[in-house]
């Protein structure tokens, strides 16, 4: 062993002054306790070190070699978007403070990320609506389930209804988990664009735990909530709403429709794509569901003289605790997310978010109407925020195919996860120009 | 701005922004004509008004509040609070990896599909198993796919096996993750030695195991090792072996849990591999397993088509999907990045060094401080505080006393099977000098323990606040700001 890696201090002294003092020959001594049979006798089939200029240069080859979003203006939605971040954001989350330190165990050396957690909460507070929201969950897709199993371990019933106009992923991983502890997962059909209230009405019964929407739901239009809610109190079963939390800028928070849990994903505020992760799953609950919220939760306290002070709290899940009947597994979340999105918040502000959400809404809609005026025909009968469904003459994947060959990347295609033909879904955020949306629709005219 | 102690809301003023948005390019259009009126919001959402210089100023002065491995010595055992090379930061950030949407056609994200295709096999070379799926978030959630996996392994063999096996001494997300997969869990005693005890194992192990999950080196820093015997008692039974792999840092190049024995293995990048941890996450906690379980993975899958990479996600057998897209892409860059750093050699001198530096503290710290195990370490170890308790100061106040010399505490209170525990690692990113200073102040600590027992009690005395009262905090929650009126 020599210290030829810039990340390993110990000099041939170093390492032989430490073998001295613990009187063995070599660092072999150290793992003489491995059984012969299971030792490598071999390096490892993994390539060879790359020295940090050539490994900078080979990671930006590599990079190039994807088209992003910085060359091709982007019409993909579809649970990730593509917004503006202010430069303050990877600036304060580029804080080491921040970004080497772990989990706030250490109240006392942690206040700065206890505080700005704290901070967090109540930002989502204020958008959802709700009583109480937590550090962060891994991203707003694991959340729905998460929110599922709240749902049913606090209701004891067995099943979970969930509209089809929730996104596709969104309910993949709903099924897997549902195998878990085994409870019933069931579909709530359409009415085009929306979820199928009859339906609901129809499939609820005194085993559903949960009726699980979207808001908007994967078509951009917005659900009706007061509707659902009255069916799910009619059963006693809770209301999860997920919901993209730029659109609860404008639209009346899920917390005051009667949500029992919100969940969703920050990742319009503040976070980067970055190919669909590391982004964060909020969480959001009432009061009556305060100590059943899994993962972390910053509480203010004080010290002993007083001062303000902030701790995790109502702590369930963590290492020192035997979870054999946890209803959530999660530790590590993504709190640095979290703090970006925080840091996002608090640089658009009050006004800021109302008039990001306000220009998603215009743009989404002038590119609809451009569209239908086109001949066009746009699928939404209800009101939609920042994404709408097209109907397009040929497939969707040709259309992207022309789109893409004129540098844009086009929308999502509903073939695959519904079956639709020649449909579109596609989002139009505060990114995209009046021109590039025009250009759009002059290749679609094309076709 | 040492005494700055507000909350963003409290320096809020109506009217200030710091971020600055383009005026609309089409044309306007009334929100209450587009949507009905009681789906409109009443009143905003009471986000903070800030300018861009009063938000960088609370951030930096939060930050200066905050402790990272960029500001000292952080031995938290089981976290591997290691450096975090600055370059994997730069390369998360490269436009053409951030920039880039999950739903692109894979013809146009070839560099990143390359990159995670090398990554799953570098992964599956250093766990020695088969294949490895990347879409795991965290170790937990590695840990529940993980289980899935077996679950639907013994289903397809027709076989409902209901309990997963898991040693005293285990990570807590280990038995939560068995209940969340819809098993009942069954603990296994450690011996006198900290090890798994076999005989024990023996009479627990049954037709309705469906799996033992270990730590190895488990979380005492202890290689067990009657693994190869354990792993056979197992298999014997029908049952799988899963390998909690969050702490990997000793094993690089030496073993791989493959060899061992293991069917299934998590690894968690944001510990063994650099990634950092944010103050909690993200992370990313990939899964690997045997020739076997290949076909339960979740989907969708990478493959390469000749020069091509491309998504399969039509596997009948999979357990389905267990996270967003394809998992934590940025951390999955950053992990890679750190491995072509290293190489198969420099993989191995980390390991080493992590196991060199873990036994040389321990020895430094065992004259004043109760090392409850004789066999050599690996990359942590545990100590117990027992000897400083029948003086009247626990471990806690231990922990506390050393914020005040400048460090992260160890890990406290953890393995549950040792009293008092304080669990120590080093890691190999620290100087010997390093290692040193921390001794000298654990000694010093334990001094003051015998002469002056109120400074450790009384501690932390240097930090921006006090001991917080946590009972408060968990009896009457305050979980949100509210503005007084
Ligand atoms: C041994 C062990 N297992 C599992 C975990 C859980 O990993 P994560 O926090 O990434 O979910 C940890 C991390 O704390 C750990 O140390």
């Amino acid at each position: 062993m020599t210290s030829t890696f810039r990340y390993l201090p110990d000099t041939k002294q170093d390492q032989q002054d430490m073998l001295d003092f613990l009187n063995i020959q070599s660092i072999d001594d150290l793992f003489a306790d491995l059984p012969s049979s299971i030792k490598l006798t071999e390096a490892l089939a993994i390539p060879k070190a790359i020295p940090e200029p050539d490994l900078i240069k080979k990671m930006q080859q590599l990079s190039l070699q994807n088209i992003h979003a910085n060359q091709y203006p982007l019409f993909l939605g579809a649970g990730t978007y593509d917004h503006f971040i202010p430069s303050v954001v990877s600036h304060i989350i580029g804080r080491s403070e921040f970004y080497t330190a772990y989990t706030p165990y250490q109240p006392e050396i942690s206040q700065g990320e206890l505080q700005a957690i704290f901070e967090f909460q109540t930002m989502v507070c204020e958008l959802t609506g709700m009583d109480i929201a937590n550090s962060s969950m891994y991203d707003g897709f694991t959340s729905v389930a998460e929110a599922a199993a709240l749902a049913v371990s606090t209701t004891k019933r067995s099943k979970v209804m969930v509209s089809q106009a929730v996104h596709p992923e969104s309910r993949a991983i709903l099924k897997t988990a549902a195998t878990g502890p085994g409870y019933q997962v069931e579909e709530i059909d359409l009415t085009t664009d929306i979820t199928n209230i009859r339906d609901i009405q129809e499939k609820a019964d005194d085993q559903t735990a949960a009726i699980i929407v979207q808001y908007p739901n994967f078509f951009g239009s917005v659900e009706d909530l007061l509707e659902i809610k009255k069916i799910a109190q009619e059963h006693g079963a809770l209301l999860i709403v997920s919901a993209n939390p730029l659109a609860l800028a404008i639209l009346q928070p899920p917390g005051k429709l009667g949500a029992d849990i919100v969940v969703g994903d920050m990742q319009p505020f503040g976070i980067q794509i970055s190919f669909g992760g590391p982004h964060c799953g909020y969480f959001a609950v009432t009061k009556k569901l305060m100590r059943k919220i899994p993962g972390r939760i910053v509480g203010q306290t004080t010290d002993a003289q007083g001062n303000r002070g902030f701790t995790l709290t109502l702590q369930t899940r963590e290492q020192h605790i035997r979870r054999e009947k946890a209803s959530s597994n999660i530790c590590s979340n993504q709190a640095l997310n979290a703090l970006a999105s925080a840091v996002f918040m608090s640089a658009l502000g009050k006004q800021g978010i109302r008039q990001m959400a306000t220009l998603n809404i215009k743009k989404a809609d002038y590119m609809a109407r451009q569209l239908t005026e086109k001949g066009f025909s746009v699928n939404n009968q209800s009101p939609f925020f920042n994404e709408f469904v097209v109907t397009l003459p040929v497939s969707a994947s040709e259309v992207n195919h022309k789109l893409f060959e004129a540098g844009i990347i086009g929308g999502f295609d509903l073939n695959k996860d519904y079956r639709m033909n020649n449909q579109m879904l596609i989002a139009v955020t505060e990114q995209r120009s009046k021109q590039e949306i025009d250009q759009f629709i002059t290749i679609l005219e094309g076709l | 701005m040492a005494d700055y102690h507000q909350l963003i809301f409290e320096i809020s003023q109506s009217g200030r922004t710091g971020a600055d948005l383009p005026e609309s390019d089409v044309d306007p259009i009334e929100l209450d004509e587009k949507f009905p009126k009681h789906l409109l919001r009443e009143t905003p959402a009471e986000l903070p008004e800030v300018s861009e210089l009063q938000l960088v100023r609370h951030y930096t002065a939060l930050s200066h509040k905050n402790y990272g491995v960029d500001n000292g010595f952080y031995p938290l055992g089981s976290c591997t609070m290691k450096y975090n090379p600055k370059i994997n930061e730069d390369v998360a950030r490269l436009e053409g990896f951030s920039r880039i949407h999950p739903y692109q056609p894979a013809e146009t994200v070839q560099g990143a599909l390359q990159l995670l295709y090398e990554l799953q096999e570098d992964l599956a070379a250093i766990s020695g198993m088969d294949a490895v799926t990347l879409q795991p978030s965290a170790g937990a959630q590695g840990e529940w796919t993980g289980l899935m996996i077996a679950k639907n392994y013994h289903q397809q063999n027709g076989e409902n096996r209901s309990k997963v096996l898991v040693p005293d001494s285990a990570h807590g997300t280990n038995p939560a993750s068995a209940a969340v997969a819809g098993f009942d869990t069954v603990t296994i005693p450690s011996n006198e030695n900290g090890l798994v005890d076999l005989e024990a194992l023996k009479k627990r192990v049954d037709q309705d195991t469906a799996a033992l999950m270990l730590t190895n080196p488990n979380t005492l820093g202890l290689f067990e090792k009657d693994i190869v015997e354990i792993a056979e008692v197992v298999h014997e039974a029908g049952g799988l072996l899963y390998y909690d792999g969050a702490n990997a840092n000793a094993i690089l190049g030496k073993t791989t849990p493959g060899k061992m024995g293991f069917d299934i293995v998590h690894l968690n990048l944001h510990k063994t591999f650099t990634t950092p941890h944010g103050g909690g996450g993200p992370g990313a906690g990939p899964v690997g397993v045997t020739k076997e379980l290949i076909p339960f993975l979740p989907v969708p899958r990478i493959e390469k088509d000749g020069d091509n990479y491309i998504w399969n996600d039509d596997e009948p057998l999979s357990i389905g999907r267990v996270k967003g897209y394809y998992g934590n892409f940025g951390i999955l860059a950053r992990a890679y990045t750190y491995i072509r750093t290293m190489g198969p050699e420099g993989l191995r001198q980390v390991s080493e060094s992590a196991v060199l530096h873990a036994n040389y503290l321990r020895k430094r710290l065992e004259t004043h401080y109760e090392s409850p195990y004789a066999q050599f370490c690996k990359h942590e170890f545990v100590l117990s505080g027992s000897k400083q308790k029948k003086l009247g100061v626990r471990t806690m106040n231990i922990a506390k006393r050393l914020l005040d010399f400048g460090y992260h505490p160890p890990t406290i209170y953890f393995p549950l099977n040792v009293e008092e525990c304080l669990m120590i690692e080093p890691t190999e990113t620290e100087t010997k000098e390093t290692l040193d200073a921390f001794a000298d102040s654990m000694i010093q600590i334990a001094n003051e323990v015998e002469e002056d027992p109120d400074i450790v009690l009384d501690a932390p005395h240097t930090t921006v606040v006090g001991r917080l009262d946590e009972t408060k905090a968990a009896r009457k929650p305050v979980l949100r700001y509210t503005k007084s009126v």
